[in-house]
């Protein structure tokens, strides 16, 4: 069966998904689609570890051979994102029965159940694909299913958020179809290998250098990149917090995945970097995420408005690694991907956790938290010093890898930018833990901790930010891995 | 419109022409023009057409919103089923060859229920879609 693993990664979801509104009962759906996700992370580590020790699977789907048939590919860098997603989604599921109950729907559930199940499936099938019109398939997938989560929010606003993601990500897919489009015209191909192949014979025409600037703008859009981020604050503040954990540490993640496939493999590091100037303009957008939705964050009264914009800002480090076109720099990139994951994802399951007790995310309504919650308090504020980057936790293992990158590279200039814009999110995560720790409790105020079946999954991510600060062999392995085999110097 | 006879008469005369329809564009697809889709959409408007013209009571008495909801799970679990079944038989997900004895037929047995399934889905997508817009006053 092993040789399967690559259909079976998308699979599962996907049958569990309609399943789920056929079982119609709460705890039963519940239990399928916990027992597929978890089903689907062991794919994803299974994967991984056959891809570090074989290298390269390619995947026949139908049977049908690689150009013409739909082909699977996968490669350490993708091995890598399935882990990330699929890992999320195993922590983030056993989070939902409880915050359900306070935040939602009620009987159902298990449609909610579906749609989760749905947006896994796409984000997993964007990730594994290695046939461009395909992967568009499975973006759409993945953004209309997680817009159905993003309505879900206990706010009326989640509406019109939901909305407003519908229609931009429709814009973002529709910029993807086109370039996709155009490049199957001065191709004849959609195998993104293929088209990898064939490029440098069909010529740099105009026609390629259009499919380029759809296909980046599309990626860009996407992954909320600086000043394309506008739908993202919206949506993950009026989302229901579990959705917002799991979105933030994966869609946006998928959407970097998709953005370095096509600049690295398919257009490939000559036409991208040399032919066309692509790394300085991402690189002044990447340092204007960091610093201008940094500031933001710091003038936000929301908490979960805040820490969606620390995503966007977080977004412009993974850009920036990228930038550089270095080894190193794509490193970084790579191992920021997997970090930001587990601190975002833990930083929004702590919101979730706060969601239980209180339906307010001000600032002010954060007074005395850290003595009416004090275990979740804690897990935010450990957190939110990996958002920062304090050493022994995994943000700290980003930084320090961007930052050497950056002055490999001879970029002095943007390391001490990155250490700046770290500064910024030592200040608004501080403004937290200050109203959360200095400050009296109200009287009257909501107190007591969230259930051990919300906190679990909240610490066991905290302690995987520790963990991955002290023992970074697996992230920075895979990371070097990859962007060895992307920058084309062999794995 | 429940007391205009001529459109009683001419929908119930056609009703069965429609389903009928729908099926030979269904089961004759991979012979000639059609497919599940296309079969999915006539089918779910034959459905429509008596909505429209006996009302949403009596549709709902026909295929009640339960009966749509497990028919859009089931018309996916049709397609992704036939992929497993590929599997278990020993090809790649989605491979009809293994279906059969001989591979022909295997491609000939795997497109008929793959396209069942996305008729299933898309009749039942189709007719709830009209439900949620016709069913907005209640």
């Amino acid at each position: 069966m092993t040789a399967h693993l690559p259909a079976l990664q998308v699979v599962l979801t996907l049958l569990a998904a309609p399943a789920c509104i056929l079982v119609r009962g709460r705890d039963l759906a519940f239990l399928l689609a916990l027992s597929t996700t978890w089903a689907a992370f062991a794919v994803s580590c299974l994967l991984l570890d056959q891809v570090l020790t074989t290298g390269t699977i390619s995947y026949e789907l139908g049977g049908w051979a690689a150009p013409f048939g739909i082909e699977y590919r996968v490669d350490a860098l993708n091995a890598f994102v399935l882990l990330i997603v699929s890992g999320i989604g195993a922590v983030v599921l056993p989070f939902t029965p409880r915050s359900l109950l306070i935040e939602m729907v009620g009987e159902k559930a298990y449609l909610f159940y579906c749609a989760f199940l749905l947006c896994l499936t796409g984000l997993l099938g964007v990730a594994i694909t290695g046939d461009a019109f395909n992967l568009f398939v499975f973006l759409e997938i993945s953004s209309l299913a997680s817009c159905i989560l993003i309505s879900l929010g206990p706010h009326r606003r989640a509406l019109t958020a939901a909305f407003q993601y519908l229609v931009v990500g429709t814009i973002g897919a529709t910029f993807i179809v086109i370039g996709i489009g155009l490049i199957y015209g001065a191709t004849g191909t959609l195998n993104m290998n293929d088209i990898a192949e064939r490029l440098p014979a069909t010529g740099y025409n105009r026609t390629v250098i259009a499919a380029f600037a759809f296909l980046i703008v599309g990626a860009a859009i996407k992954l909320a990149l600086f000043p394309l981020h506008f739908w993202l604050p919206k949506a993950y503040t009026y989302a229901p917090s579990t959705v917002s954990a799991f979105l933030a540490a994966t869609a946006t993640k998928v959407g970097v995945y998709v953005l370095i496939r096509f600049l690295f493999t398919v257009f490939g590091v000559e036409f991208s970097f040399e032919v066309l100037p692509t790394a300085l303009p991402l690189m002044v957008l990447a340092v204007l995420a960091m610093f201008v939705a940094s500031t933001i964050a710091i003038f936000q009264d929301s908490v979960k408005r805040m820490l969606a914009y620390s995503s966007v800002a977080q977004i412009g480090y993974m850009v920036l690694g990228l930038s550089l076109v270095t080894v190193d720099g794509l490193t970084a990139s790579v191992v920021h991907l997997f970090n930001h994951a587990l601190m975002k994802g833990a930083l929004f399951l702590a919101i979730g956790c706060i969601a239980y007790r209180q339906a307010s995310f001000r600032i002010e309504d954060f007074a005395g938290m850290g003595r009416r919650m004090p275990w979740t308090m804690a897990a935010f504020t450990a957190g939110g010093l990996s958002l920062i980057g304090i050493p022994l936790t995994a943000g700290f293992i980003s930084k320090w890898y961007l930052i050497l990158a950056a002055l490999a590279a001879d970029e002095p200039l943007i390391a001490a930018l990155i250490v700046i814009s770290s500064l910024l999110a030592v200040i608004y995560i501080w403004r937290v833990v200050e109203a959360a720790y200095f400050r009296e409790p109200p009287p009257g105020a909501p107190t007591g901790e969230a259930p051990a079946a919300l906190l679990v999954p909240t610490w066991l991510l905290i302690a995987l930010n520790v963990y991955f600060g002290i023992e970074t062999s697996l992230p920075v392995g895979v990371a070097e891995h990859a962007a060895r085999a992307l920058m084309g110097a062999g794995p | 419109m429940r007391d205009l006879l001529i459109l009683r008469v001419v929908t119930k005369l056609l009703m069965p022409f429609i389903l009928i329809f729908a099926l030979y564009v269904q089961f004759h697809g991979d012979y000639g023009p059609g497919g599940g889709f296309q079969a999915g959409v006539i089918f779910g408007a034959g459905f429509i057409l008596y909505g429209l013209v006996f009302g949403l009571d009596d549709l709902r008495g026909v295929l009640s919103s339960d009966v749509l909801r497990a028919g859009f799970a089931l018309g996916v679990l049709i397609f992704a089923g036939v992929g497993v079944a590929g599997l278990l038989l020993g090809g790649n997900y989605l491979d009809y060859n293994v279906l059969a004895h001989d591979p022909v037929h295997g491609q000939h047995l795997g497109i008929l229920l793959i396209e069942f399934g996305v008729g299933v889905t898309v009749a039942s997508v189709m007719v709830s879609i009209f439900y949620y817009f016709a069913g907005r006053e209640r």
